[in-house]
């Protein structure tokens, strides 16, 4: 649904390197907003673009607000780690203050799945724990809601005193400058739209049922489209990284052949923002047109070279030296001063697919 | 020519002729199919081409077109960017209710690259019907090919007192509501 103007919540102070720009849609009454610089700007209706036709809903907040109060030790654990992605719709009732309670009631729920039969590990019996904490700092504004980690780690049952806990499966909630989702619902539910798991499947399915009948939320796959593979690819190329950065990999898929083919395209970060910043005009604001021409660069160039054209074929992966992406829904987070920026991208991927 | 003009060629007794312009071929093959097994009382020609020009050699033995459909695949930026130059070799007259643009690959959210304000803005540019169709399920295939037969009888004048141009208002004003 259409969503009002968001308010502006309070000044940020911006420090350390420059944060991800903003993104702005072209809008039908082409309407040019100054660039911010260090203050949270209003998103107004008319900046969202036309209506979603043909049933799509990209309406992208442009507004966004950095946070650096990160500590990158709390956060390091979250680094170089392949994160599948979910949505998750609000939960209802539920409360900060009782995740002790939530972690014992998730263990029990654990163990009767595990007596019912539904074993997920064959073998040694393991003594599964859970643990629920908070990760208050990776939030965007002040009305996210804190992160919320949910970890399981598994001591052997048979000698719980010399082995030792080992974590199996982690999964965090969070939202990130969320306001489009937290300030539509009411009261009772808290908005943690973007999930993210690594471990087993299996884990995933149980950990997710539980909360589901707890709270009524339900959780869905995130899947990222081409089309915001290339956003990604634009934006994260923008950022200043310092030497010896990994190059920017693009990973295309080729349709409609007996045997699965990919091509795999990797240029060098600076030449890479070089080009970016040729086409970037505005600082600290990307348009779709800016993202075209530049995915168009890279295209004719290998057209040039190899005679194919790329954009006959699905944008599968994007690789940079901040994060990379998977269009299955999976992330690599491999900055730490660039974490906030890209929950915030997924966030409002997640909330763009609740709604 | 290299230019396709609605009005260059004498039309034939009740027969019309559509041209289907767009990168993947097999499924203008199969949409062609569709079209030809619906049921009609006027002879029918279906042209298919990836992209325009047409080639000028057969040129005299081409039919006049009364009516072009573009087809783009919102999963292929390349099917835009063809579809987006072969626009410019068509005559600016056609635009005035011969034209058609169907979108086939809309199904799938998660698969699209091309972004739909683009294919909005070629409808508005090119004050044409955007049709969306899901042109890989057969039952869509089939609704389209009866959408696209009875525009084709329109805009080839075989019915009385509706011309292309307002029904393709029609369409157009029936969509912006």
């Amino acid at each position: 649904g259409r969503r009002g103007p968001v308010s502006p919540g309070a000044p940020r102070a911006e420090r350390g390197p420059a944060p991800l720009p903003r993104r702005r849609r072209p809008a039908a009454a082409a309407q040019r907003r100054a660039p911010q610089s260090g203050r949270s700007g209003m998103a107004s209706p008319s900046e969202r673009g036309l209506p979603p036709r043909g049933g799509f809903s990209h309406c992208f907040i442009p507004v966004y607000r950095f946070q650096e109060n990160a500590d990158p030790q709390k956060t390091a654990f979250l680094l170089r780690k392949q994160w599948a992605l979910y949505s998750v719709t609000p939960l209802y009732k539920f409360s900060s203050g009782k995740l002790r309670e939530y972690a014992r009631l998730l263990g029990a729920f654990i163990a009767a799945e595990r007596h019912k039969g539904l074993a997920v590990q064959v073998g040694v019996d393991l003594d599964i724990q859970v643990t629920f904490s908070s990760l208050p700092d990776l939030k965007g504004s002040e009305q996210d809601h804190a992160a919320m980690l949910v970890q399981l780690s598994s001591r052997s049952s048979v000698s719980p005193k010399n082995s030792e806990e080992k974590l199996m499966w982690s999964g965090w909630f969070c939202c990130v400058s969320g306001d489009d989702l937290s300030e539509n619902v009411p009261e009772d539910f808290t908005c943690l739209p973007l999930f993210l798991a690594n471990g087993a499947e299996s884990y995933v399915a149980i950990v997710g049922s539980w909360f589901q009948k707890t709270f009524d939320c339900r959780f869905r796959r995130l899947a990222i489209s081409p089309l915001n593979l290339t956003w990604m690819a634009a934006m994260w190329t923008g950022c200043k990284v310092e030497k010896n950065a990994s190059a920017t990999e693009l990973v295309f898929s080729v349709p409609c052949l007996p045997q699965p083919l990919d091509i795999s395209y990797a240029i060098h970060p600076e030449d890479a923002k070089a080009l970016w910043d040729t086409v970037q005009k505005t600082p600290g604001e990307i348009t779709q047109e800016e993202v075209d021409l530049f995915m168009d660069c890279l295209y004719s160039h290998f057209h040039r070279h190899f005679k194919i054209h790329l954009s006959a074929t699905k944008l599968v992966k994007v690789s940079t030296a901040i994060a990379s992406a998977h269009c299955d829904g999976i992330i690599k987070f491999l900055q730490s001063k660039y974490l906030i920026g890209v929950l915030m991208l997924l966030t409002e991927l997640a909330i763009s697919q609740i709604q | 020519m290299a230019v396709v003009r609605p009005f260059d060629k004498l039309p034939a007794l009740n027969s019309a002729a559509v041209l289907l312009v767009g990168s993947d071929e097999s499924l203008q093959q199969k949409l062609a199919e569709a079209i030809l097994k619906e049921k009609k009382n006027f002879k029918i020609s279906i042209h298919l081409a990836t992209s325009l020009p047409l080639p000028s050699e057969r040129d005299h033995l081409r039919p006049r077109i009364d009516l072009i459909a573009f087809m783009i695949d919102i999963k292929s930026k390349y099917s835009l960017k063809n579809v987006e130059a072969s626009l410019a070799h068509v005559d600016a007259s056609f635009f005035l209710g011969k034209v058609c643009f169907l979108v086939t690959g809309v199904g799938r959210v998660n698969y699209c690259s091309v972004e739909m304000n683009a294919i909005w803005k070629l409808g508005e540019v090119y004050c044409s019907p955007v049709l969306y169709c899901e042109l890989e399920l057969e039952g869509i295939r089939v609704a389209t090919a009866q959408r696209l037969l009875q525009m084709l009888q329109i805009c080839a004048g075989h019915i009385p007192g509706v011309s292309a141009l307002s029904f393709g208002l029609l369409m157009r004003n029936s969509a912006d509501e």
